[in-house]
């Protein structure tokens, strides 16, 4: 960085006011993030090791750890292939319509929690669209766990696709162009050169996609029915415990969550230092 | 460019999954807000939207959004500078302690954030004797929205500040501006679209916040708030009147989501040209 001493020159006369600012913004951080993530800690452990382990070795909470792990376990890996192909689809090629999917591809995050799960209790409600025909067939989506597994996938659309897009698009196709005109099949030059170059980014993609898709509450809060140890999601079992009044087991389970989102930052960090270097 | 062919095979299968997979999973599930809508009568429907608790959650979603990211413009405003501009001890982890709300499940941002406002709280116990409550009142929602919106304008931001050539703000100072001066007429202007923008990503957040917002409201008469008035009507399996809120709230979101991609491209436009 070359004018990083004159930066420094045009600071120096106003130390005072820098760490003021530097002060402000601080505490600001400290009262207003920092609080809240020791209060899950300091909460969960404030009867003790024993009380804390208690409450995640629960089988209502061991169940709702599964759910989550396995909603997660199908919402990610789809919606990283759909992020792929709808990334390799609209920075690769030209086609009419395509500003338009762009936009639509934000849907998701522009949509309320709560409207994310109205819309698949619409679509397979008791009331709703095919609804009837379900029931006469014994197949059961919301208020069960495959409209848990649909909820986070709508949720969880754009996060890998939207990660791959700019990326992809500063990349351009010329190198994928000289692959193939040397000789390679289409899949040698995904696989070699294509995959290669967004890794990272691929990468980040995947671990928001994962975060989001565990921690989502309105959405499934909705289509789950709060049925406890076969529909609870961690979420959905943190808000049960706390309604109960048991704190304790509320932010036990909640701080698993709170880890998950440390580990997740951790991660963000670092895979954006491979991404700069 | 001129009209060369593109080699690059896989449009058909790629396009085609792309298509097929937002139309089942998000467009066709979507459509069927607005498809229940149409099924209902047009009075009910004017009925339900407008019912006085209804009126009243609209209000206090839309000002409790407002507010908190207005806020969230100032205080972001001064994180992203200080994160763009200054170097102090443990700024790495500061830097990434600002995409917490991303990471953090809103439900235990939810539950910590009352535990900290309410009576006997971190925070609470001190402010309920000065005669401020926080917890189970707007201004519980508004620290909450506060909370999740904060990233919003603080990335947005940061990138733009840091771009800023402080060779403009030293001509600027060299040619006789104040340091407010320089500030108000060469800084200001410059970032004001990115601050737009996250403000406007903030707001949107706001409106259709719910996890961290349940907590901390209550779900008393005067903090509900209006997905939690979907959720209502939905546990009383009153569709028709689920289905009427969550159009004027997906009607208010896409336009803002219209009006926040004009600003982005906006941004990017002045950016490319700055």
């Amino acid at each position: 960085m070359e004018d990083t001493p004159k930066r420094s020159r045009t600071n120096s006369g106003n130390a005072f006011i820098r760490w003021l600012l530097i002060g402000f913004a601080l505490v600001f951080l400290a009262v207003f993030l920092v609080t809240p993530l020791l209060t899950v800690f300091v909460e969960a452990f404030a009867k003790g090791w024993g009380a804390y382990k208690t409450a995640i070795v629960e089988p209502d909470a061991l169940s709702s750890i599964y759910l989550t792990l396995m909603a997660a376990a199908v919402a990610v890996p789809v919606n990283t292939m759909f992020g792929i192909a709808a990334a390799w689809s609209i920075t690769k090629f030209d086609f009419i319509g395509k500003n338009v999917l762009v936009t639509l591809l934000d849907l998701p995050f522009a949509v309320s929690p709560i409207i994310s799960g109205l819309i698949f209790v619409l679509m397979f409600g008791a009331q709703g669209w095919i609804g009837p025909w379900l029931a006469e067939h014994d197949i059961r989506i919301i208020f069960a766990v495959p409209g848990i597994i649909l909820a986070t996938m709508f949720v969880t659309v754009p996060f890998v696709a939207r990660e791959l897009i700019p990326h992809m698009q500063a990349q351009g196709r010329e190198e994928e162009e000289a692959a193939l005109v040397l000789g390679a099949t289409g899949l040698q030059t995904f696989f070699r050169v294509t995959l290669p170059n967004i890794r990272w980014s691929l990468m980040y993609g995947i671990i928001l996609c994962t975060a989001r898709a565990m921690g989502e509450f309105g959405a499934v809060a909705v289509v789950s029915g709060h049925i406890r140890g076969q529909t609870n999601t961690i979420p959905l079992h943190v808000e049960i415990l706390y309604n109960e009044y048991n704190f304790v087991g509320a932010f036990a389970v909640a701080s698993l969550l709170t880890l998950m989102a440390i580990v997740t930052l951790a991660l963000k960090k670092f895979v954006e230092w491979k991404i700069s270097e | 460019m001129t009209t060369r062919r593109n080699i690059l095979p896989g449009f058909g299968i790629s396009t085609g999954f792309t298509l097929a997979y937002m139309s089942l999973v998000v467009l066709i599930p979507l459509s069927a807000v607005f498809l229940k809508a149409a099924s209902v009568e047009w009075s009910q429907f004017w009925a339900t939207i407008t019912a006085p608790r209804l009126i009243a959650s609209y209000k206090l979603t839309l000002g409790t959004s407002f507010v908190s990211a207005l806020l969230n413009a100032g205080f972001g405003l001064l994180v992203a500078w200080v994160l763009a501009r200054y170097e102090f001890p443990f700024k790495r982890i500061v830097d990434a302690l600002v995409d917490l709300p991303f990471a953090l499940p809103t439900a235990v941002a939810g539950i910590a954030l009352t535990a900290i406002y309410s009576q006997n709280g971190w925070f609470g116990r001190y402010l309920e004797p000065l005669g401020i409550k926080v917890a189970f009142t707007p201004l519980g929602i508004v620290v909450a929205l506060m909370f999740v919106g904060l990233p919003f304008v603080v990335r947005n931001v940061q990138p733009v500040l840091e771009d800023l050539d402080s060779e403009i703000e030293e001509a600027a100072r060299s040619l006789g501006a104040t340091r407010w001066q320089t500030f108000r007429l060469v800084i200001v202007p410059t970032v004001l679209p990115a601050l737009l923008t996250g403000f406007a990503l903030a707001f949107a957040r706001g409106l259709g916040e719910y996890g961290s917002v349940v907590f901390i409201s209550g779900n008393l008469p005067n903090t509900q708030i209006s997905s939690l008035l979907i959720n209502t009507k939905l546990e009383q399996y009153d569709y028709a009147g689920a289905t009427a809120i969550a159009v004027v709230m997906l009607i208010l979101s896409f336009a803002l989501l219209l009006g926040i991609n004009l600003l982005q491209s906006r941004t990017r436009r002045f950016q490319e040209t700055a």
